[in-house]
């Protein structure tokens, strides 16, 4: 992706994600496990609104919450309540959500929260709320062109946390940072399982210097959340220009055509008439109830990169890699374990698979390697056995086969040469065929790399680069000495 | 024993008939279909009649009680249910176009208590539209008239409930109370009915019109079988988070009373307060008090309650433009039938035919009162009104036992005589809404007639107090029996 100038650039995300982990609905005993399953059986009263049903508090989906929002650095405040958010819309059964509030008497379920980019910049999370999901619409073909509305009621009521940042990002990048760091401690904190389709949406506001308020909505993945703002950025500055002013609206990304096109321009502001929702009693939160939470936490990605630092010695560039994703981190320490160089490690884990991932858009699921390929990977360079420059080409073929690195090594013969007889040898040609390059070294040192380069290129870089230099400057000293 | 006459037997009596084989329970609801039959045509107490599977029941309990196994409190005795509370198989209309065929799928929490103690549900009650009225005249299927005199309306709005039992077609019955609506049938049907503690009775199964105000209520000709089947319903459930615990397990009834003092906030006499209500119930007053019971009575001032009516209104109308809000046409209820329309054309035009004027009423002022700009003004001070009163409320129960009032303002109305005037009928509940904005649970009990017509007192006490209120409520009805001879079809 291309970078752009982002001068003057301010953006605030709100994000939504399903609490995936959760075994129930936030208000019923539905399953929460909803995918997959025909149109309208993963319901009861409570979830479709039928009459005289009544909600009843998921325990489990406060403490998820909690957890979240102790991740988040968020303060917890000691009342929670819920409000009804009043609209008439088919996705909800009731037309009205069940949410937080943050004025009128209400209380989000927490405030004050921040993530910490690498740079040190602090994104602050001015508040987190938990609601119910919407049911989803479906249509024949576009919602132009349909003449019905389809409604699946088995995603109504899954537990939705709702995350809003400050307009603090100034680039696209910050907010893919922001979301990485974000969906890795979800990931940690087993909460949320963001593969699965639909559990996360994103919601972007973006605007530039001079222009207004541009609320991207309905992007529906973290990754897609960059390009789309990167797209904004082009297409607002394009604007601009032309002398054309920027005006507030709500767009829609389209991830196909990988545009964002206008939905409304600014209306009214829609009146959702919030009031507390009287069929569910405040619920106290206690200090205690907050320590429990804490204590039962697992391990966050900062304190995992620190420990990574400490343990195996890794930059916390590469630590910080690794923590990005969980599954990495944890394949990462895996691999640790048969491994006698976790630096080594971790620089090909962070560094090369990460360039391979990139390259061929790949995730290292897909790859199905164990982590002992690259403990063995790891072990071949560190050990000697390999030289580092060698071993990229097993690398790459075991990305590419799934076969173990030392296997290939031997098979394409990548072994370090480090046989003084053959190296002995190998001198005597290249010395002859470079004369000029001979008694080039011979005048200045720095001109021993020539020669180097060439044994190294004979070989493919197989050569033992320490014997090889040796011997290079023995011959190099001998000539010197017989003129 | 002659087979119409055994309905007039007090219930708990019946009950215990029932439990020694002196009579059957299918006896017992047979009469009951009888009378039903009888009557109806002059009362319409009934939206649905639960004929076939209420006997086949009878008889099932029956056969259990001939085999000595265990029978239920409620012992094979026809309930009747207000048909805003669900009973699984049958439709749940709530009195409206909106729900005329709408099948429930499931029991309230009370129907599944009362199949748990034997009692058999013999059909569903009429009531206001959505349980919005105080005089069951504001039902899609046609009024409901008080068995006391059919020219008259029976109170509401689970004026079908009342008059069920008024009139002996069911010996025990449920109602919903948002702002009196068991109280204020009770009162004109001349019957006793109660309004639990708010949380005492799950809601699980009720309609939602204003959910943090209403509660469901029992209905019964005398306050001891009204005591009986609020023992069945109260109670914990999982399934209404607003339910409590506190309600007592086993509530017992003592025969030797401690002395009780009750406070008479003169305010419940004054604004809108017929002649010849005020001057019933204090006459009551002071026949209690002559007659040397353990009953001492205090004149006490209450100055929020001038405030209860409007902050009642706001929150109930409020609460019912979101309640109701679910009516829309798509799952369930009335729907055009022209399937061209878009969505938001559809539910308007649904809502717009669906609902009665006064639901349409209550859910436009409710929606204004929520709206931007008036949210803080109507919404909120009907809150802090309500925060104050309970206050005032929980001072007076330091000082007394309980409170007491007239149940309703006025004696019962003709049929017709106030639906055009919708304020007039608002100002009915000026006496009971303070027991529902304060979660106290509040009884009517019949303490006399004036001319010619049922007058009743309503004692209120403290949060799960129901106790006292059955205990004091038992010396009324003993010491002011009230003549159910007198009414039209109040008696066999």
């Amino acid at each position: 992706m291309h970078e752009q100038d982002t001068e003057g650039v301010k953006i605030g995300l709100e994000v939504h994600c399903q609490l995936t982990s959760l075994a129930t609905k936030l208000f019923c005993s539905s399953p929460s496990d909803y995918r997959g399953k025909p149109p309208n059986t993963n319901i009861c009263p409570v979830c479709i609104g039928t009459p005289g049903s009544l909600p009843v508090l998921n325990r489990k989906a406060v403490t998820h919450a909690a957890m979240i929002a102790l991740a988040l650095n968020f303060k917890i405040p000691e009342r929670m309540l819920f409000f009804r958010k009043n609209y008439f819309y088919p996705d909800m059964a009731k037309n009205f959500q069940i949410t937080q509030y943050d004025r009128a008497g209400g209380v989000p379920f927490a405030t004050d929260g921040h993530i910490t980019l690498d740079s040190g910049k602090r994104i602050r999370i001015g508040r987190m709320q938990l609601e119910e999901d919407p049911a989803k619409l479906s249509y024949d073909g576009t919602i132009e062109s349909s003449t019905q509305t389809f409604v699946d009621y088995n995603r109504a009521g899954i537990t939705l946390v709702e995350i809003v940042t400050d307009p603090d990002f100034e680039s696209p990048r910050e907010a893919r940072e922001f979301l990485n760091k974000l969906s890795s401690i979800l990931e940690h904190l087993s909460v949320s399982d963001l593969n699965l389709e639909g559990s996360v949406r994103c919601d972007a506001n973006i605007s530039m210097a001079g222009g207004r308020r541009v609320e991207v909505k309905n992007i529906s993945s973290f990754k897609e959340v960059e390009r789309a703002l990167n797209f904004e950025i082009t297409r607002q500055r394009s604007l601009t220009s032309k002398g054309i002013k920027v005006m507030q609206e709500t767009r829609h990304w389209d991830e196909i055509r990988r545009i964002t096109i206008s939905l409304r321009l600014k209306e009214e502001e829609q009146d959702y008439r919030y009031f507390p929702e009287a069929d569910l009693v405040p619920v106290t939160l206690t200090k205690q109830f907050v320590q429990d939470v804490k204590k039962g936490m697992p391990e966050m990605p900062e304190e995992r990169a620190k420990r990574f630092q400490k343990d195996y010695h890794l930059s916390g560039e590469t630590a910080q890699i690794l923590v990005r994703e969980k599954a990495l981190a944890d394949f990462f320490e895996e691999a640790a374990k048969h491994s006698k160089d976790a630096r080594q490690l971790g620089s090909w884990l962070a560094v090369d698979l990460q360039a391979y991932l990139n390259e061929y858009g790949k995730s290292l699921e897909e790859l199905k390697l164990t982590p002992k390929h690259f403990a063995e990977m790891a072990n071949m360079v560190s050990s000697g056995e390999v030289s580092r420059g060698a071993a990229k080409t097993a690398f790459v073929e075991m990305l590419k086969t799934g076969r173990m690195p030392r296997s290939i090594s031997e098979e394409k013969g990548l072994k370090v040469i480090s046989d003084t007889g053959f190296v002995e040898s190998l001198i005597d040609k290249i010395f002859s065929e470079n004369p000029q390059a001979v008694q080039d070294a011979l005048k200045d040192p720095k001109a021993v790399n020539f020669l180097l380069g060439q044994i190294m290129r004979a070989t493919k870089g197989r050569v033992d680069p320490a014997v090889a230099n040796r011997l290079v400057r023995e011959r190099l000293a001998a000539a010197k000495g017989s003129k | 024993m002659a087979k119409q006459r055994i309905l007039e037997l007090p219930v708990w009596e019946a009950a215990d008939k029932i439990r020694g084989q002196e009579i059957t329970s299918e006896e017992y609801v047979a009469a009951t279909l009888k009378r039903i039959r009888e009557v109806e045509p002059d009362v319409h107490a009934y939206i649905t009649l639960i004929e076939e599977p209420a006997l086949t029941q009878a008889q099932a309990i029956d056969k259990k009680i001939r085999r000595g196994g265990d029978l239920g409190r409620l012992a094979g005795l026809p309930v009747a249910i207000k048909d805003n509370i669900c009973v699984r198989g049958f439709t749940t209309t709530c009195a409206s176009k909106m729900l005329e065929n709408f099948v429930t799928p499931y029991d309230a929490t009370v129907v599944e208590r009362i199949l748990g103690e034997d009692g058999v549900i013999i059909g569903k009650t009429n009531l206001d539209e959505f349980a919005m009225g105080t005089s069951t005249e504001y039902s899609y299927f046609g009024p409901t008239k008080n068995p006391w005199d059919t020219s008259k309306v029976p109170g509401g709005s689970s004026g079908g409930s009342a008059a069920a039992v008024s009139a002996l077609e069911a010996a025990f019955a449920l109602g919903s109370d948002t702002g009196g609506s068991v109280r204020s049938p009770a009162s004109f049907c001349c019957i006793v009915g109660l309004k639990p503690t708010y949380g005492a009775v799950s809601r699980y199964g009720l309609v939602s019109y204003a959910n943090s105000l209403e509660q469901i209520g029992p209905f019964a000709r005398d306050v001891r079988s009204c005591a009986l089947l609020t023992s069945v319903i109260a109670g914990y459930d999982a399934r209404d988070s607003t339910s409590s615990d506190k309600f007592p397990a086993d509530l017992v009834l003592k025969r030797s009373l401690p002395k009780l003092t009750i406070g008479v906030p003169r305010e419940f006499f004054e604004e809108g307060v017929q002649e010849g209500v005020s001057k019933t119930v204090r006459d009551a007053i002071s026949r209690l008090e002559k007659a040397g019971v353990k009953l001492s009575f205090e004149e006490i001032s209450l100055p929020m309650l001038k405030y209860a009516l409007p902050a009642y209104y706001i929150i109930a109308m409020s609460e019912a433009s979101s309640n109701l809000a679910r009516y829309d046409g798509i799952r369930y209820g009335y729907r055009v039938p022209d399937r061209t329309l878009d969505w938001g054309t559809v539910f308007s035009k649904d809502r717009g035919v669906g609902f009665g004027a006064e639901v349409r009423r209550r859910i436009m002022l409710g929606t204004y009162a929520l709206s931007a700009g008036y949210f803080d003004q109507y919404y909120l001070k009907a809150q802090k009104i309500r925060t104050l009163l309970r206050r005032e409320f929980d001072g007076a129960f330091k000082r007394f036992d309980l409170l007491l009032a007239p149940s309703m303002p006025i004696l019962p109305f003709g049929l017709g005589e106030k639906m055009e005037d919708p304020l007039q009928l608002y100002m009915c509940d000026i006496e009971t809404v303070p027991a529902n904005l304060t979660g106290i649970p509040s009884l009517s009990v019949p303490c006399g007639v004036s001319e010619g017509l049922p007058v009743g007192m309503q004692l209120m006490a403290p949060p799960f107090r129901e106790d006292l209120l059955f205990q004091a409520g038992r010396l009324v009805e003993d010491l002011l029996p009230v003549d159910r001879s007198a009414g039209e079809f109040t008696h066999a």
